[in-house]
């Protein structure tokens, strides 16, 4: 707007002849500066790591807090092999709901979070604080499959959502351990050093959620909470037919922001600050912003709930190489000599009645024993002396 | 059809052609107590030899994770079940593909394989992210080897069991994150054929429901010279009567799946869907709607059954409507269930934390045969069995079991393994029963909610019973899927495996507020007493005046300015 301004007030200064060159320079500047503006963010990928922490049927709320921000960034475009969804009880098919399969985040069973197509990578036990850092940090086993793992690079947009119970300083996990606001921050540091974020956003519902991102110091974090220190982060409304609570205030609000959200839309962090005041969540929703290079009015909601991909046009032609030809294999008819298979005999008695117990490897003796006997001749050529070896041996 | 001039095609361009194949069916067996049970399988077949040097780079039909899997780990079977509810084998009978509650998985490796634990321990990690289960809790500790069950359901001369592997999870919950990945293994998705009916807020809306994936060699023809790889997937589930709220007995595919059938899976060769007529056959019982004229007869599970056959690749099937939704009303309600022949009940006996029993009852309803019978139990090691007080007795007198094999179990490392070859004797009822002790736990080892209990897996009963009609041991004849699962030997007994019920022991378990209250406690102790004894100690006293006021205070300021001692 000011550089069209601008434009305005040189173009009633200059005299004829240089007013369309200044014109054309002034377009290729502005024209340049939109496009740099597309291509600010400097993310390619985006991925999303959501975790409820709760266990038991009354904690179905958190539930469903964390499958609703799962829903709105796979309704956005993150695929589910970029997303690492931690549910630490299963809330769907347990035996207490009475609608199997279902997780409801509206009273009156309006809206079912837990859909037809959900993918769940750790789930029941495997949610514990060891494996949320593992996750985090990549330092996981070799073994773990890949939709286990956090694969993110120094491009990546990630969004971190945490939901269950907390305090002033940690964040209860299943009720027997807990994280604490500077584990947290310690991880994300290795993570800033190891490269594995370009950006992150750290939303967390929990009561007294403001602490937990008081201890950041990693460059590059935005972080939500539901309420401030001291206070607690309420839910929403019940559903007497379920009999529990379904959601959390605070997620309720976000969701219905994020309902209105678009891969296209042009929504930035500071319509996402406002979501839920003090009026709806009787709980004061906290942000911090200092770590963030950027400006958060200039930050997108799709930066991080959607995966926008950004396309480079090429005039380049590449050419094809020549299809892959399959393996000649060599005929089989050649080989007439092979052996006739059959199948195994279920239940072959007289071979079990007859079966030879299978030799056992041999393993040195133990500890104990070793210990033993090194007593025993210790004791004896002690007693005895050392002259009476030449009779044993 | 498009599907074999398709095939046809490909053919020409290469040179081989692995010719792979897809079959779907539906079995839909009414129950007695007016359940329902409908049995989905889908079996792929593929001609081609994952063990070659080159890997197999296409895939057509088969799902290419199952196929690296079984490159990469070298498998030569494998079988893995989610299931979530019991099988009540009196109520309903037999089940075509038995699965315990829990997840079941066990795997045949081949015998190139030198480090089978550590394979074993990797194939799980990957099944885990396949699945999306937490398969990953399978190690040593629930883990077993059997010496005489679970023999290779496909072509196999060499049995050395040192390549089985068995372990089951009891407590794993099966969800639809669990049947999403195993959906999108078929080649046709959810989107067409039979698999459309699969929706989880229905599946997961009844009494039992297991889904599961098997994966062997078979004899491509009769000769038996050349195998092909076969992958079955099966989903067996019961749905409740009361359960699904209706007050007439009625059953309907829209009812029992919310769906109905509009076309077969263009991929398929074959998909049909079967209804067991056996107890119907003049109709008098139930009615069935839309009629068809195909019929068909199978031996399974030791008997003749007839099923009426809807060929879904037929266009006629679905009428003017396009669409199949299967009636089945019900006009009487009489009729006596054939008792199952074999079946067994597991439960744990005793009072208290420290002691209890577990007791195995195996029932033998045959009138005058006998048979043998299997007995394969793993217990965890926290529960310590005393062997010396193992009794089998059938009929009030002792029962010797002809084999057994026990392989203690090492605290931490390895559970009990204990594996007994029984006969039973006709009409009876043979109880085995053993003691053991509980441990305590450390208490990092408990999960987050100790006082659910303990889970001890199902016990696996594998038996040949005798069976009414000749079963047919031909095993490359053109059969229904549901009869082909379990190969036959001989003709007068079948071979069927049963699972009894998990059991959920408590352990003893610690107060785990402990730590924190002998903190608080000693750290008080210690600071109450140790700080009195220091001020004690280290304290002195000083006399001070006492302040003065604030006159005397002005006052004691000017003489000060003045030179004069103060007040």
């Amino acid at each position: 707007m000011l550089a069209l301004l601008m434009l305005n007030i040189l173009a009633y200064m200059t005299p004829n002849p240089d007013k369309t060159q200044i014109i054309i320079h002034l377009l290729s500047v502005i024209s340049q500066n939109s496009a740099g503006q597309f291509f600010s963010s400097g993310h390619t990928n985006n991925w999303a790591v959501l975790v409820c922490t709760s266990r038991f049927w009354f904690n179905y709320r958190h539930v469903a807090n964390t499958l609703s921000v799962y829903r709105s960034v796979k309704r956005l475009g993150i695929p589910d092999s970029h997303i690492v969804l931690m549910l630490a009880d299963d809330m769907a098919c347990n035996h207490r709901n009475p609608k199997p399969a279902t997780v409801f985040s509206h009273k009156n069973m309006e809206l079912n979070v837990y859909g037809d197509d959900v993918e769940v990578d750790y789930r029941g036990y495997e949610v514990t604080v060891e494996n949320f850092l593992r996750v985090l940090t990549g330092r996981l086993p070799p073994s773990t499959p890949r939709s286990k793992r956090l694969l993110s690079d120094d491009r990546s947009n990630i969004l971190i959502y945490l939901t269950g119970h907390g305090g002033n300083g940690f964040l209860k996990f299943q009720d027997s351990e807990e994280i604490s606001n500077v584990e947290l921050a310690d991880a994300f540091e290795q993570m800033w050093q190891k490269r594995r974020y370009n950006e992150l956003l750290f939303i967390i519902d929990t009561c007294q959620g403001a602490s937990m991102y008081e201890r950041f110091y990693s460059p590059n974090i935005m972080a939500l909470a539901s309420s401030q220190v001291g206070e607690d982060s309420l839910s929403h409304q019940p559903d007497l037919a379920i009999g529990v609570h379904l959601m959390d205030r605070y997620t309720f609000y976000m969701l219905e922001f994020l309902e209105d959200i678009h891969p296209a839309s042009k929504t930035n962090m500071n319509d996402l600050f406002k979501v839920c005041p003090k009026s709806q969540c009787v709980s004061t929703p906290g942000h911090r912003t200092d770590l963030f290079l950027r400006d958060p009015g200039s930050v997108l909601i799709t930066d991080f709930f959607g995966s926008v991909r950004k396309v480079e046009l090429t005039m380049d032609a590449i050419n094809l190489t020549d299809p892959i030809k399959q393996m000649e294999e060599n005929p089989v008819n050649g080989e007439e000599q092979k052996e006739v298979y059959s199948y195994a005999d279920q239940l072959p008695v007289s071979e079990i009645i007859h079966q030879k117990p299978k030799q056992k490897d041999w393993h040195p003796p133990d500890g104990f024993i070793l210990g033993l006997w090194t007593l025993i001749l210790l004791v004896f050529f002690k007693t005895y002396g050392i002259k009476h070896l030449k009779h044993i041996f | 059809m498009a599907e074999p001039k398709f095939r046809v095609c490909l053919c020409m361009f290469w040179a081989v052609c692995p010719k792979d194949d897809f079959q779907e069916e539906l079995v839909i067996r009414p129950l007695h107590s007016g359940d329902i049970y409908a049995s989905f399988q889908f079996r792929t077949l593929w001609d081609t030899d994952f063990m070659r040097e080159n890997k197999v780079s296409h895939y057509r039909l088969f799902p290419k994770s199952l196929g690296q899997v079984i490159s990469k780990f070298s498998v030569r079977e494998l079988h893995i079940s989610f299931t979530q509810g019991y099988w009540r084998t009196m109520q309903w009978g037999q089940p075509f593909i038995p699965s315990p509650p829990g997840a079941e998985l066990w795997v045949w490796f081949q015998d190139s394989v030198t480090d089978v634990d550590a394979t074993w321990k990797e194939l799980t990690n990957v099944l885990s992210g396949i699945f999306c289960a937490s398969l990953n809790f399978i190690d040593s500790t629930n883990t077993v080897q059997p010496s005489a069950s679970f023999k290779p359901l496909g072509i196999g001369n060499v049995t050395d069991h040192s390549f089985l592997r068995y372990a089951t999870l009891p407590r794993e919950i099966v969800c639809t994150e669990n049947l999403t990945p195993w959906k999108k293994l078929l080649p046709c998705g959810s989107k067409a054929g039979l698999a459309v009916l699969l929706k989880s807020e229905k599946l997961f809306h009844s009494s039992f429901h297991s889904q599961a994936v098997h994966i062997r060699s078979v004899c491509q023809d009769w000769q038996c010279k050349t195998t092909s790889w076969e992958l079955r997937q099966t989903v067996n589930s019961v749905f409740d009567l009361h359960n699904s709220g209706q007050a007439k007995r009625e059953w309907s595919l829209f009812k029992m799946f919310s769906r109905t059938l509009t076309e077969a899976c263009p991929l398929a060769s074959s998909s049909k869907l079967y209804i067991d007529i056996t107890d119907n056959p003049q109709g008098e019982q139930f009615e069935l709607s839309p009629a068809t004229s195909l019929l068909s007869q199978a031996v399974v599970l030791g008997d003749r059954r007839t099923f009426s056959v809807y060929d879904l690749t037929q266009e006629t099937t679905f009428g003017s409507v396009r669409s199949l939704n299967l009636l089945i009303r019900w006009k009487s309600n009489e009729g006596e269930m054939l008792r199952p022949l074999l079946h067994a009940e597991r439960y744990v006996a005793g009072y208290g934390l420290q002691t209890g029993e577990i007791h195995t009852l195996m029932y033998n309803n045959h009138p005058y045969r006998s048979f043998p019978v299997l007995l394969l139990d793993s217990v965890p090691w926290y529960l310590r069995l005393y062997i010396h007080t193992l009794s089998v007795t059938s009929k009030g007198k002792d029962n010797k079991p002809s084999y057994i094999h026990y392989e203690p179990s090492k605290d931490r490392v390895k559970p009990h393994l204990l594996e007994m070859l029984i006969q039973l004797p006709p009409n009876s009822v043979t109880e085995v029963t053993v003691q053991f002790e509980r441990a305590l736990l450390k208490w990092t080892e408990y999960p987050p909610d100790p006082n659910h209990g303990f889970y001890v897996g199902s016990s696996v009963i594998s038996s040949l019973v005798p069976s009414t009609v000749a079963m047919d041991t031909n095993s490359t004849r053109e059969r229904p899927l549901f009869s082909s699962f379990f190969p036959c030997k001989e003709e007068s007994s079948y071979f069927v495996r049963i699972y009894t019920e998990p059991l959920l022991v408590n352990l003893p378990t610690p107060d785990f507020s402990m730590p924190y209250n002998v903190i608080c406690l000693t750290c008080t102790v210690v600071a109450v007493g140790y700080g009195s004894l220091y001020n004690l100690l280290t304290r002195s006293f000083q006399i001070e005046e006492p302040n003065p006021g604030l006159a005397k205070r002005i006052a004691n300021v000017i003489r000060k300015m003045r030179g004069v001692p103060p007040l």
